[in-house]
């Protein structure tokens, strides 16, 4: 007999820790212990990270940003009590299904903007305006937000955006009418808007 | 050094603390090393932001599980001891002993300090250095107690191999 012995998975192991981890989440949120809640969701932009603190959806990420690197930046800005939790983010992941397949055109979720400040702030609060399948320059939501020569910094707060998808700066484009960069890639971005267009 | 989150640290540490609170209670309370485990989790959560970064999180863990193990037996203590023999029930995910229940039925027959050596340097992985601080002996101490522990072990294990 060596020292790991004990080394093998049990039968049961995987199983009762999947459950076992479900019960944590589910006790540590009434418990306020649960500061941050995520889970995933695969849509036609790729899988999405979705994080929510109690007040509200906190952050969308893409793929390309990736996820592990998110969170630990979410454990690092917010609070590392930070659970894989889907239940509580099964109102928005459903929300977003439901835009992808086109049931849907503006999203009843509340979020939590803390991750953002100042000028970059004022131009997500304009986002949040722009409806579905319109589209705005960059040097039109700079004007709209009253800093017409601040085009450049419009272009940084969009791709600064805590809430991609969600808060819509797909919708904003270059004056020329091409689409102009992304947080989730131009790929994603041209999906977003055709989709829209349809 | 900056903070992982949460949910790191159970999917690292989660498997290793399920089979330390198993040990320390044994393979008939599948229920109780479950909530041995779910108090510690809970615990480590809500002290988690304050843990050192420099902080050796395993060995922080298995101090909180051999605390929580030992309030949950004491407060099984106070309930009907239940019979000695392995219960014979086809449900395997309720068994905690599936693989060996052996091996894990002499290992709870352990005099406490044995086992809880056993459990915390062989199961977790502790050096004696870490067992004996949760012990509250000297290190000589734990790895006489583990090694006294395995050599049980080793004799009952050869033993049921055989018959």
């Amino acid at each position: 007999m060596s020292d790991n012995i004990f080394d093998v998975s049990l039968l049961d192991e995987d199983a009762t820790l999947e459950r076992l981890r479900e019960r944590l989440s589910a006790t540590a949120e009434p418990a306020g212990l649960l500061d941050v809640a995520y889970r995933t969701l695969d849509t036609p932009v790729g899988t999405l990270l979705l994080a929510a603190t109690p007040v509200g959806l906190v952050r969308v990420a893409f793929d390309i940003e990736d996820h592990d690197t998110v969170l630990a930046r979410l454990a690092d800005q917010l609070s590392p009590r930070i659970l894989r939790s889907p239940a509580r983010l099964d109102p928005v992941a459903r929300q977003i299904d439901e835009y992808f397949a086109k049931r849907r055109t503006d999203f009843d979720v509340a979020v939590d903007l803390s991750l953002t400040d100042g000028f970059r702030r004022s131009v997500i609060e304009h986002l949040r305006d722009i409806d579905y399948g319109r589209r705005e320059s960059y040097a039109q939501v700079a004007a709209a937000i009253g800093s017409p020569r601040a085009v450049r910094a419009v272009g940084s707060a969009c791709a600064h955006n805590p809430l991609p998808v969600v808060i819509p700066c797909h919708r904003v484009v270059r004056s020329d009418g091409s689409t102009g960069q992304y947080v989730g890639g131009p790929l994603a971005k041209s999906v977003l808007l055709d989709l829209e267009a349809a | 050094m900056k903070v992982q989150p949460f949910e790191e640290v159970v999917t690292r540490h989660g498997a290793t603390v399920l089979r330390v609170c198993r040990a320390v209670l044994g393979p008939l309370n599948a229920a109780d090393a479950e909530d041995a485990w779910s108090d510690t989790f809970l615990s480590a959560l809500r002290a988690y932001p304050d843990l050192p970064a420099d902080a050796n999180v395993e060995a922080w863990l298995v101090t909180i599980a051999h605390r929580r193990a030992l309030d949950v037996g004491r407060a099984r203590s106070r309930r009907p001891i239940p019979t000695d023999t392995l219960p014979e029930r086809a449900d395997a995910g309720a068994d905690p002993a599936a693989r060996d229940p052996d091996l894990w039925t002499a290992l709870y027959r352990l005099p406490d300090k044995q086992r809880h050596a056993v459990a915390y340097h062989h199961i977790a992985g502790l050096p004696f250095a870490e067992v004996a601080v949760i012990l509250g002996n000297s290190p000589d101490a734990a790895r006489r107690a583990a090694a006294d522990g395995i050599k049980t072990l080793r004799k009952h294990w050869t033993k049921d191999q055989s018959s």
